[in-house]
């Protein structure tokens, strides 16, 4: 369900830069922290596209590792489990270093070729 | 046809970022304080709303209301005499799962903003998809009820990171119950370190009092702040 939604607002960020140019490839990088199912919201991103520029266009999700970072003894860790607490000093002053990442990396757009020259 | 690569680099939830800072920017001229007041479904957000809005002294409190259909709970609360306005989700695609700004913005003329002190805004009945998207709010509440086990902290990390307050309802229900309120309260805290929690029964009243001092607090920060 979240997926659907999610996949909407990606239509709409490409949409945004792509005007009215077909799109063929979405790349998005998403954090472990989003607890997105890629293969459901590649599921709905085809559905929200049908009909737009973007219909038939590849979904690309490159996963982002979640890692944490505690500020006041600076140590980083990747995370597996959701737990924020710093694992050395046992702080609350804790910050996402990565792993909230919900972006449109890049897009491919189909564009006809120049035929100025004969 | 050739195929051009184009970065762009852009979070996907900007457009609803930007329409939730337009939202907030309105209440802040308003002078109103905003709830963002989320659970899942039957967890008790109306009880607990019931309980308190029609009594938070010194504060005028409204109620915006989101569900996918009905205003049964829109209607529980009218009947205490706080102003209510209903926002389905209905129309969309199969009823959405959650509010977002847009949605919001679209109530805001619908709202008594010069009326009150501070609006709640029950959101959809989902521990998923509200906590992905802001809703022009300046702190979120969330209701987490002892039915509902102690691992719902580790299963939905985002909801329960992005709260400002956890409010733990049905614990009247505890004796009859294989909860662990201290694990649960463990839990909580791995997930939001030094996150607040309040233990209450919307059905006894146990409770109800820190709630309501907690709101009067937050209606409170927003008149010390400089103008």
């Amino acid at each position: 369900m979240h997926e659907l939604s999610l996949s909407g607002a990606v239509l709409n960020t490409v949409v945004k830069h792509a005007g009215e140019r077909r799109v063929s490839l979405v790349s998005l990088r998403v954090g472990r922290l989003r607890q997105v199912v890629p293969d459901t919201l590649e599921f709905y991103f085809e559905f929200v596209a049908r009909g737009t520029i973007c219909e038939g266009a590849t979904l690309e999700l490159e996963i982002v590792e979640a890692s944490l970072r505690c500020s006041p003894c600076e140590r980083e860790w990747d995370i597996e489990i959701p737990a924020f607490r710093c694992p050395t000093c046992g702080g609350a002053e804790v910050e996402v270093a990565s792993g909230n990442e919900f972006e449109v990396e890049s897009i491919e757009i189909e564009e006809p070729q120049c035929i100025a020259q004969k | 046809m050739h195929r051009t690569k184009v970065r762009i680099v852009e979070d996907a939830l900007d457009a609803n970022n930007t329409i939730a800072q337009a939202n907030r920017a309105d209440f802040d001229r308003a002078g109103v304080t905003v709830v963002n007041f989320m659970s899942a479904p039957g967890a008790g957000k109306t009880s607990l709303l019931e309980r308190v809005v029609s009594d938070v002294p010194g504060v005028s409190v409204g109620v915006l209301e989101g569900d996918v259909q009905g205003s049964m709970d829109a209607d529980r609360l009218a009947s205490l005499h706080v102003p209510v306005t209903q926002l389905n989700t209905d129309p969309s695609f199969g009823g959405e799962c959650h509010l977002d700004a847009n949605m919001v913005r679209s109530a805001l003329d619908a709202l008594p903003l010069d009326e009150i002190d501070m609006l709640v805004i029950e959101n959809v009945g989902n521990l998923v998809c509200p906590a992905e998207f802001k809703v022009g709010e300046d702190v979120r509440v969330m209701v987490s009820s002892v039915t509902e086990g102690e691992d719902k902290p580790l299963k939905y990390p985002l909801m329960f990171r992005t709260c400002d307050l956890v409010l733990v309802n049905k614990i009247d229900l505890l004796p009859h119950l294989d909860y662990d309120l201290d694990r649960f309260l463990y839990n909580v805290d791995q997930v939001h370190p030094g996150a607040e929690c309040l233990l209450l029964s919307a059905r006894t009243g146990e409770g109800i009092d820190a709630w309501r001092d907690w709101l009067i607090d937050l209606a409170r920060a927003r008149e010390e702040m400089p103008a």
